[in-house]
């Protein structure tokens, strides 16, 4: 019954997910580029596509020693594992104070606290197996005061499944008080359905669960229109020639000075992403591995997804 | 790639799975069921007193291998008595003695004693010489005409026996038997009088003592029985019907006049025994197989290996089913476990500890190990060396607990060692990064999904026809493989993805 319904929407489950787009469109040997976000990070750099500014990174544990003198010039940063998944290891620095850091939460670390933390991550507790990782100091995005009445704390992003170098379905992923500013679903921020063709927010997903409001906010989180829509879907658009990954999850952060940069991208995009959107991923999947040959260029692969995939 | 490749792949798996295991049930006629099984006993003997402070001796008879019992193990468990043991009179007797010692004292017998499938015949003994027993006023003329009464009325020594027996058993018919047996007449008394008479008659003849060994029992009373000297063995015979033989299940634990347990230099003593049987599936082909001696299906069988490696592929080969179990719990069902393999080796472990004890034993060392490693968080250690404190932390963990289970005298405490502890580190470590990452609920649920899905795996891995079935027909396992195989191109929903999805079901408002 529950199971035919939800075939007749084309909703993708992960052993569909796995077999027939992960497996078939993503190469092993591209992982790392994706995986290691210092990696992404330069690939991006190379093509042209904004994304935070590197301010530095430690490698080693002897580095960790000078942290004082590498983080004393900014004011504001982002400390993240290149090898994190999920938004783990991600710390938010919003303002230093003589010695210490208050995080975007407001809670205070000292300095040996944050040390720790990059140990932590250079001996890898927050990557994939456990392999020794790099500490990344990065630009703290200023983001857009778009989705200022249906956030919590922490920075937004925008989600987009790209197939095949086409922008499949998108979400706007809102931090909770739960998620404590993150935008990560799973540690509980919203995540709120995109109308690919116009660039609006739809209704957005909690956990499991539909919802209509931001559960900190109470704003309605629908009909929000995302300014340069156009150009995002692009930048997604262009990750594909990037990493060479046929199915991909971009994550992009409206900065409200430089626009949209590229945080990560993912190799592996949940499927919760459907249940923002209220629509199944499988019949714009099929539609994009019938077309997507005759599609040549980036303006092109936009335009058929604007088209297509109207909510 | 190509679907038919599959499906073809699949196909030939299982036929060749199905093909060897017709031929070898058809044609060489391997039993589908499991034949012989040999039963095996657990016997333990507690005792409890209070000992005064002054040297304490304690004797405990003990049962010996007999013609249809073989004892196959056994271990004392006395902390700070002295032990040595003795065979006199055809009796096992251990002593435990202590020069001083004071209070509540336990001290544990354990055997495990094997059927033997095929009795043996049993020796010829010596014919032993007689110590008359001497009666006097009335009960020498009770003895004197009882024997008469039962040599009128029987034709050889074994029809003697039985009628003495049946005669012992209804006091009330004769006053004689009555004034032999006195006023309490036990199965025990019964059994002295009737060895007396006999031995007062020139029949060598002896009470023995023994227990009835059943599926499980706590508390067990002692059976006596009579035996007589015949030809030139000792014969048994049933005290209740009088017939030669006793039933199978009576077990000789020790002969003669004497109390099982004797106390000096204490108190209260307590004597409780208990009895548990464990069946053991022996898989052998005997018999009609050996013919076809010549096949290679018999000759490359596993049957050919050391017992011992027999025993290590009995296990290896329920991994499989282990795992295909797993694949179904994963994939179509949706369970979330702590690494891919995790909950079949804890379930391995289960086959020792037994489901509800490892089931106990491993939340409590991942538990504890939990706490200690949310203490060393505070330490700030590195990765490495955090896990390995952990590792070390579980291993310690596991002795206290075997220490701690095996004072209370619970013995499946003592199996926690078989806990594979680098899997459980592993399972601590990221339970423990989950529970900081993703919340308490998270990991619990993750938790309790390995363990729920160790304990299916322990279930299916457990069922003894199972076990049999794949380790006579290893070639089983080719279907299990055609079946993995297979359920590796099952794309469709996982049972948990429907409630994950159900508010796509609804459709748009």
């Amino acid at each position: 019954m529950i199971v035919r319904k939800l075939s007749n929407i084309g909703v993708l489950g992960i052993n569909r997910r796995n077999a027939l787009y992960t497996l078939q469109y993503n190469p092993r040997k591209l992982y790392p580029l994706v995986d290691d976000k210092l990696l992404t990070k330069q690939l991006a750099l190379k093509a042209g596509i904004a994304v935070p500014k590197l301010y530095g990174m430690a490698e080693i544990q002897r580095q960790i020693k000078d942290l004082n003198s590498l983080l004393k010039p900014y004011k504001d940063f982002v400390v993240k594992p290149a090898h994190g998944h999920g938004g783990v290891g991600i710390m938010v620095i919003k303002e230093q104070t003589r010695n210490m850091y208050r995080q975007v939460n407001d809670l205070l670390i000292t300095h040996e606290e944050l040390k720790h933390h990059f140990s932590n991550i250079l001996t890898g507790m927050y990557s994939i197996g456990g392999s020794p990782d790099k500490a990344l100091i990065e630009y703290r995005v200023q983001f857009d005061p778009v989705f200022n009445g249906i956030s919590y704390l922490g920075v937004p992003d925008i989600r987009i499944i790209v197939f095949l170098g086409i922008p499949v379905m998108s979400m706007v992923r809102l931090p909770t008080r739960l998620s404590e500013g993150k935008a990560n679903l799973h540690q509980g921020a919203i995540g709120v359905g995109i109308d690919i063709s116009k660039g609006t927010t739809l209704t957005g997903v909690q956990g499991n669960d539909i919802i209509y409001e931001h559960p900190d906010t109470g704003n309605p989180v629908s009909g929000v229109l995302i300014p340069g829509w156009e150009d995002l879907l692009k930048t997604s658009a262009r990750c594909y020639e990037l990493t060479g990954l046929g199915y991909q999850g971009v994550d992009i952060v409206l900065d409200k000075d430089l626009g949209p940069l590229i945080l990560e991208i993912n190799a592996r995009p949940g499927l919760n992403i459907q249940i923002a959107n209220r629509a199944g991923l499988m019949p714009r999947m099929d539609l994009i591995e019938n077309h997507y040959k005759k599609l040549t260029n980036v303006d092109e692969r936009v335009a058929f997804a604007r088209n297509n995939f109207g909510a | 790639m190509n679907k038919y490749h599959l499906y073809i792949l699949t196909l030939s798996l299982t036929f060749i799975g199905l093909g060897i295991f017709a031929y070898k049930t058809v044609f060489l006629k391997f039993p589908i069921m499991p034949q012989a099984r040999s039963n095996i006993w657990d016997i333990e003997v507690r005792i409890s007193f209070i000992a005064h402070d002054t040297p304490v001796k304690v004797s405990l008879f003990i049962p010996k291998s007999t013609t249809q019992y073989s004892i196959i193990d056994e271990n004392f468990i006395s902390r700070g008595y002295g032990l040595i043991t003795k065979k006199t009179g055809g009796n096992r007797r251990i002593i435990w003695s202590a020069r001083k010692i004071k209070g509540d004292q336990i001290l544990y017998y354990r055997g495990v004693v094997r059927q033997i499938s095929e009795e043996e015949p049993s020796s010829t003994v010596k014919r032993p010489e007689i110590k008359k027993p001497v009666f006097e006023g009335p009960y020498l003329i009770a003895v004197e005409s009882l024997i008469t009464k039962i040599w009128n009325s029987s034709a050889d020594l074994e029809t003697m026996v039985a009628e003495l027996i049946k005669q012992i058993s209804t006091p009330q018919d004769d006053s004689n038997i009555s004034l032999l047996l006195g006023k309490q007449a036990t199965l025990l008394k019964k059994m002295e009088v009737a060895a007396k008479v006999l031995l007062y008659a020139g029949i060598p003849a002896k009470v023995v003592h023994g227990i009835r060994l059943q599926e499980f029992q706590r508390d067990i009373q002692f059976v006596h029985w009579l035996q007589v000297f015949e030809k030139d063995t000792w014969q048994s015979y049933d005290p209740e019907t009088g017939e030669q033989d006793i039933p199978h299940d009576y077990l000789l634990w020790w002969q003669g006049n004497y109390p099982l347990v004797h106390l000096k230099g204490g108190g209260k003593l307590q004597t409780i025994i208990s009895v548990r049987l464990r069946k053991e599936e022996t898989h052998t082909i005997t018999g009609q197989h050996k013919q076809s001696n010549n096949s290679p299906f018999i000759k490359y069988s596993l049957f050919t290996l050391p017992i011992e490696t027999q025993a290590v592929y009995n296990v290896l080969l329920m991994v499989p089913l282990g795992t295909f179990v797993l694949v179904i719990l994963r994939n179509i069902v949706g369970f979330k476990t702590f690494g891919t393999f995790m909950p079949v080796l804890i379930a391995l472990a289960f086959r020792e500890t037994r489901l509800l004890w490892g089931i106990v034993l491993f939340c409590i060392v991942v538990g504890l190990g939990l706490s200690i490693r949310f203490y060393l968080e505070h330490l700030k250690l590195l990765l490495v060396p955090r896990l390995a404190s952990v590792l070390i932390v579980v291993i310690l963990l596991m002795c206290g607990l075997s220490i701690l289970t095996h004072q209370i005298g619970m013995e499946r405490g003592l199996s926690v060692a078989l806990f594979p502890m680098v899997i459980i580190t592993m399972t601590i470590e990221r339970m423990s990064i989950l529970w900081e990452e993703r919340g308490a609920a998270e990991a619990l649920q993750q938790g309790l999904g390995s363990l729920t899905a160790a304990t299916i795996a322990y279930l299916v891995m457990n069922i003894k026809y199972l076990q049999y079935l794949i380790f006579v027909f290893p070639e089983l396992t080719l279907i299990l493989l055609a079946g993995t195989v297979l359920m590796g191109r099952y794309y469709g929903y996982r049972i948990s993805e429907l409630s994950r999805f159900k508010a796509l079901a609804k459709g748009k408002p």
